[in-house]
Formats: structure tokens, sequence, C-alpha cells
């Protein structure tokens, strides 16, 4: 089989993998760049769990052709953060006990930051709707809702 | 478009473990070289906190930093044996059995901290920083790594501890079927407010009013957080969840999360909960442990807030709008039973 050679900006490094024809970004990601920090949750775009950003927008990894990423800024929840330092939105979903099982958690993490990005100030509303293709099993949103709130007004990251 | 307001009540008192041929759960302590401890359980971290609150009963009682306890779990080929996470059980019988085995671990610990400061074991006390010393003589001290490395390498002992927690096997009275299956009960009482559309049947939640007894709450946050969460589990499971929703024609039933219905974030109720803290006698620390209860009882809240609105007695979950419409029209209307 062909490999098609992939050239992408993924959490702000430079990288080249080999894609299948046909293969997910998901997949790519996970197994062709060593981030397993996107979750297969579904693998049919019902359940969020493998939300990334390409060019700033969240997309559903599991839906995208890895091919298609040519060239793309593609982030995903691995890129929050630096070390040890985290990001203030991984912090707030510790203090809010945001994340349980925990499966969800890079996924809404993902959705969360854009909105954050987009939007510094979001209320109610647009969190609900920014994290609305996000399953989540454990908590009852609420905890998740309370923590990207809590820094609705903050200066967006970098 | 009528929308009904009702208001439903639901108790639970939800026994702590059950009666499989006797419960037990095991638990195994050691310490390491550079004075940290690590906690073998078989018992799994699922999100709930077991891990966590593990660790924390582990430190307590070992007498050092949290920071320097770590919890091991979900090898059942090689870790301790235990029944397992379920039945609301793990706080409570896992917690005892960590007690248990961190007071033979700590009491080596003394010991070999005692050979070192040449004073009597009985007289030692740990400062929970990380340090032992003597009863009234802050100076006289060792720090648990120290006493960790004298133990390993010039006492030749091992900081370990062995604890097990078990509820023997209640026999049944064959005459009456009478046993006793569990230890302890959790307790919660709630009241659930609803609006259902008589029109489509649609049933919303709009508020949930609980009372949770669990014992001491040893980690008030992770409680809170099993108690929102479950309390959504409940409301989805009242008025949402199913996979065969003509059981026992398994025709219609979801395939996948388009089609399984569940509340996303938009479909949240307000949910306002108070813990009442009452420590149990025989629980670790006094802890018993929401687990289970935090869902079950949000189901008959739901039902009977439903029956408050529009007069609709359901005994089929979950309630779906065709049941509430059926139900409707079999009573000639909707029956709101008192303006609220």
């Amino acid at each position: 089989m062909t490999k098609i050679p992939v050239t992408l900006t993924h959490n702000g490094a430079e990288r080249a993998a080999f894609a299948d024809p046909g293969q997910n970004l998901l997949d790519f990601i996970r197994r062709g760049l060593g981030d397993l920090s996107p979750k297969y949750g579904c693998g049919q775009g019902s359940c969020g769990a493998c939300t990334v950003t390409i060019d700033g927008e969240t997309r559903l990894a599991c839906l995208t052709l890895a091919e298609t990423v040519e060239g793309c800024d593609v982030r995903t929840a691995a890129g929050l953060g630096q070390g040890a330092t985290l990001d203030p939105l991984q912090q707030a979903f510790m203090d809010h006990f945001a994340a349980q099982c925990g499966y969800c958690t890079p996924g809404m993490l993902v959705s969360a930051r854009a909105l954050l990005d987009r939007n510094p100030n979001p209320t109610r509303e647009e969190v609900v709707e920014a994290i609305s293709g996000n399953l989540c099993r454990c908590t009852g949103y609420d905890p998740i809702i309370d923590a990207i709130l809590s820094l609705a007004g903050r200066k967006a990251s970098a | 478009m009528t929308l009904h307001r009702g208001r439903g009540f639901a108790a639970i008192n939800y026994p702590i473990g059950m009666n499989l041929g006797g419960d037990p759960s095991q638990a195994l302590v050691h310490s390491n070289p550079d004075g940290k401890f690590t906690v073998a359980l078989s018992a799994i971290d699922l999100g709930q906190g077991m891990k966590s609150v593990t660790r924390q009963i582990a430190a307590e009682t070992l007498g050092v930093p949290i920071a320097d306890v770590y919890v091991d779990t979900a090898d059942s080929d090689t870790g301790p044996h235990d029944m397992g996470s379920f039945a609301s059980r793990g706080t409570h019988r896992m917690g005892n059995a960590v007690i248990q085995a961190s007071l033979e671990a700590r009491a080596v610990m003394l010991e070999a901290a005692a050979e070192e400061l040449e004073v009597d074991a009985g007289d030692l006390v740990t400062d929970g920083q990380g340090n032992i010393h003597v009863r009234g003589a802050p100076s006289r001290t060792i720090t648990t790594m120290a006493a960790a490395q004298a133990a390993q390498f010039r006492q030749g002992r091992t900081i370990a501890g062995r604890g097990i927690f078990l509820v023997p096997l209640s026999e049944v009275d064959p005459e009456t079927g009478e046993m006793s299956p569990v230890t302890t009960f959790a307790h919660a009482a709630l009241v659930v407010e609803v609006e259902v559309d008589a029109e489509t049947g649609e049933v919303e939640v709009l508020d949930i009013q609980s009372a949770y007894e669990v014992g001491r709450a040893l980690n008030p946050g992770l409680v809170e957080q099993q108690l929102r969460g479950g309390a959504w589990m409940g409301m989805s499971h009242a008025a949402w969840e199913t996979t065969e929703p003509y059981y026992p024609d398994r025709d219609h039933g979801p395939v996948d999360f388009d089609h399984y219905a569940m509340p996303g974030p938009g479909d949240l109720a307000t949910h306002h909960i108070s813990v009442l803290e009452r420590p149990a006698e025989d629980g670790p620390y006094g802890g018993k442990g929401p687990g289970e209860m935090c869902a079950n009882p949000v189901l008959p809240a739901v039902v009977n807030a439903i029956y408050d609105a529009v007069g609709v007695r359901i005994d089929d979950l979950p309630v779906t709008p065709e049941k509430v419409l059926r139900g409707i029209r079999a009573n000639g209307g909707a029956r709101p039973r008192q303006a609220l």
C-alpha cells in the first residue's frame, strides 16, 4: 500500500510521518506521532473524546483523513501546559474536580481551550454550546462547566 | 402547550457491601528505602477516588505525608485479594484493610526508629511531616527516610504490614430468609422538581435538593463529585436511558451514542447538596462512602414528581414522553395534584 507523507505542525513542533490511505487523523496522531492524548471513544463522531484543533478550529480526529492535515497546525490536549506547568484550564479542571475516569477529559480540554481562545469571556450558555459535542459519563457536566467559567474574563493563552 | 410542575420525594437506606460467601478485602503496605510507602490493593479506581481515599487513610495511619504514599491497584494477578469495586463497599472495606496494614507497618517503622534513637518504640510519635521523634522531646528525632534506610541496610527489617477486613458469610435462615448481609448503611433523602409538558409528554428535571449521610466525608471534594455526577446519572436513568425501549421487543434499541439518549450539558438540573457527617463506628476514620446510592434515589423522586405534576403513575423506566402521554390519555387529561 502506498504510504502518504504528511508534514504538519503538532503542538508547535514540526513533524513528518507516513499515513496510510484512508487512515483517520486520530489513528495517525496516536500511532504515527505517538501522542496518546486524543482518545478513541466511538469512532463515528458522536462522543468528542478525539477532539483536536486544526488551524484553531475544533475537529473530530476520528472523522478527519490524516492526509488532509498536510501543512496544518494540529493541537491536542498534550500540547496544553509545559511539562509540570499546567495550562490554567488544566489547573481549573483539577480545582473543580472536573474529571473522574478521565476518558473525556482531553477532548473537553481541547474544546474548552478553543472556546476561551476565541472568546475569553464566555457565558454559561456559550460554554455549554462549546462542550455539547463532548460526552461525559461521570461528572454530570456541572464541574466541567464551572471549571471553564472560572477562567472567564482571563486573558487567552498564547 | 400546558406545562405542569410537580415535586417528588424519595429516601434511601443503602447497604455497604454484600453477602457473597464472605466479603473480604486485603491490603499490603511496605516502605521503600527512601521512606516512601506503597499500598497494594486489588480494588479498582475507575474515577470514584479509590486511590485518593486509600492514600489519605494510609498516610493518616502511618503518620507520614500524603505525598510519601503511592497506591498501586488493579493487578489481580500480583496484588492481594479483593472482592472488588462494587456494592458501595470501597471506602469502607478497603479503607479498614488499609488501616490494619498501615498499623502493622507503622509499628515496624517505629521499632526501626527506636533502635536508631536508642529509645523505647512506645515513646515515639510521628509528626505527619516525615519525622519521628520522642514524645515531648522533639529534638530526639529521625526522619522516616533515615528509619527506612536503617531498617533496610543495618537492621534487616522489612517495614511492611498486612491488612484484611472480612465480613464473614451470613447464613440464610431457611425458614425466614433472614440474614445480615451488610454491616452498615448510608442514607439519603431528596426532593426533585420537574416540569411536564402535557401536550408532548416531555419531562424536564428542574431542580434537585438532596441530603446525604455518608459517615465522615473523608474527602469532601470527591464526595460532592460523586454525588453530583451520580445524580446526573440517576436523572438520566429516570427519563432518558434505555437499551430496550420496547422490551421485551428488541426493536428500536440504540446502537450508538447518536441514538442512546443522555442529558447533555444543556439539560442539567440545578442540584443543591447537603452532606451530613455522622462518623460510622466501624468505618475507616468514620467513612462509609456514597457509591451507588448517589444515583438510585433520583429515579423514584422523579417518578413521584411526575405523578405530582400530571397525575400519571409510571412504574416502567425510563419515563419516555410516550408513556407520559399514554398515561394522561388514560386519565382523560392531566390531573395536576396541587399548584405549588
